[in-house]
């Protein structure tokens, strides 16, 4: 008899579960830049109301490492995977509500008058999805040196950050009646940078999941 | 069976590498294991073992069934000598003596380091009996009241005074399994031991009684190097700091329990701990 395969089983389940939670936050995200940048507030919307059910999916992965840790009592490799993905579940559904966050943005942006199009604002939604998809990937194939690469990546959003600040702030300077609004996509260019730090978190994982090195605050 | 009563000769050699020998934090070893292989006839149960055990630790033996850990257990206190045909090589060292050169007194020894097996096995006499059997056979009371002051200090060590203080002499037998497993270790304590061996101890036992034993054998490393063999992984996770794991007679990985159940070095051991072995 196969004594490991329920808890194989579990761990499959478990994974999977991840994978989706992962794929709902990338959605979130780029759905909301994508209904900021087309000004599509029914888009923006359809992002806010899922929410619900990302946080329910999150709540049934805490469960499920509940049951695992309880039932299973895994060790070594299946225990650096279930803690990993119990620390990894909130991280995601933060991704998704700094998505959400974006699209109530968008919903006030797109009832104003356009604004110019922030470049680098796109390049900073674009390059936290990519990253935040790769660090999944990583996950996946329990890739720690790819994780240990996408978290070097990270300051190329802080410093995509930092010239949409620089620019937004000048542009509130000089054209102070749009400073409302380019004070919402400074709020956005923060989600986007925040979403950086936590696809950081989840390598972070990936690679006490792989190795049991513990690589955070170590800089 | 009369045993020659020739003192422990010190092995100079052994006791200096003894010495030499300490753990990652510095501990000298009070266990030292070099090179050992065990035999029973011409079949090769232990193969090449070396390993150290520091003073004041519990120690677990891990593996699975016929793996050699219960053998290796033994020949720590040669209890493996009563097997007719078994034949050892290499050095089993405590406190730096080769508990195997020439001239050992193996009573003694086994003096030093007590047992407690599987199954508990008192003798059918009085709770205060058991505990006195070994004080009274190794002369090592002078009188009645010392001899009650080490009774109840081995029955207070086991956990097991405020239970059978009242009824000292009723039979050990009317004891329930767990009460007479702790008697076992009592009887074990109070010919007052450095190391105690324990094989399977719990193994027997409901989960309370389990959990009574596990509770008493953190408490007794304060003053015992404590080596335990368990089919129970997590109860070698829950009581020792150092972990052992055996596997067809061979030593595969000895490491800090922490590191054991988190990230073992070896890749069999880590098949072994998440049950993914064979």
């Amino acid at each position: 008899m196969d004594l490991h395969r329920h808890l194989d089983d579990d761990l499959n389940r478990l994974r999977d579960l991840v994978l989706l939670l992962g794929g709902e936050a990338e959605n979130a995200i780029e759905r909301a830049m994508y209904s900021l940048m087309e000004r599509d507030s029914t888009l923006a919307r359809e992002v806010l109301d899922h929410d619900d059910t990302i946080d329910r999916m999150e709540v049934e992965i805490d469960r499920q490492c509940i049951d695992i840790i309880a039932l299973r009592q895994p060790a070594a490799r299946d225990l650096r995977f279930v803690f990993s993905v119990a620390k990894m579940a909130p991280v995601l559904e933060r991704i998704a509500d700094h998505g959400c966050n974006i699209a109530r943005a968008a919903i006030n942006l797109n009832d104003e008058p356009e604004l110019e199009r922030n470049r680098e604002l796109q390049q900073m939604a674009t390059h936290a999805a990519s990253m935040l998809h790769a660090a999944l990937d990583a996950f996946t194939l329990v890739d720690a040196s790819a994780a240990r690469e996408i978290i070097k990546r990270d300051w190329e959003i802080n410093e995509l950050y930092n010239r949409v600040f620089r620019d937004l702030i000048g542009k509130m300077v000089t054209e102070p009646q749009t400073a409302t609004r380019d004070a919402r996509l400074l709020f956005v260019a923060k989600h986007l940078e925040r979403v950086g730090d936590y696809v950081k978190d989840i390598c972070e994982l990936t690679v006490y999941m792989a190795e049991a090195a513990i690589i955070k605050h170590s800089n | 069976m009369s045993t020659p009563t020739i003192s422990l000769t010190p092995n100079v050699r052994a006791s200096e590498r003894a010495q030499e020998t300490s753990d990652s934090t510095g501990a000298v070893s009070k266990i030292t294991v070099r090179d050992l292989n065990f035999f029973y006839g011409r079949v090769q149960a232990l193969h090449g073992i070396s390993l150290d055990i520091p003073e004041r630790i519990v120690m677990a033996f891990i593996g699975p069934s016929g793996c050699g850990k219960s053998t290796f257990l033994r020949t720590l206190n040669r209890m493996n000598d009563v097997i007719p045909g078994t034949r050892v090589e290499g050095e089993v060292l405590i406190d730096g003596q080769d508990v195997y050169a020439p001239g050992t007194d193996v009573v003694e020894l086994r003096r030093n380091v007590g047992m407690v097996f599987q199954k508990s096995n008192p003798f059918p006499k009085s709770i205060f009996d058991n505990v006195a059997y070994g004080l009274r056979i190794n002369r090592l009371t002078p009188s009645r009241s010392e001899l009650e002051e080490r009774v109840e200090q081995a029955l207070r060590d086991a956990a097991l005074w405020e239970e059978v203080k009242d009824r000292l002499k009723q039979s050990a037998l009317s004891l329930s399994g767990g009460q007479q497993q702790r008697l076992c270790i009592a009887r074990a304590l109070a010919i007052r031991p450095s190391i105690v061996l324990m094989d399977e101890p719990a193994s027997a036992l409901d989960p309370i009684a389990t959990s009574k034993i596990e509770e008493l054998i953190v408490d007794l490393k304060q003053h015992y190097t404590i080596v335990i063999v368990t089919h129970n992984m997590q109860q070698a996770a829950r009581v020792s700091d150092n972990t052992a794991f055996f596997l067809l007679g061979k030593l595969i990985e000895v490491n800090s329990t922490e590191k054991m159940f988190t990230a073992p070095n070896e890749k069999t051991t880590e098949d072994y701990i998440t049950g993914r072995f064979g």
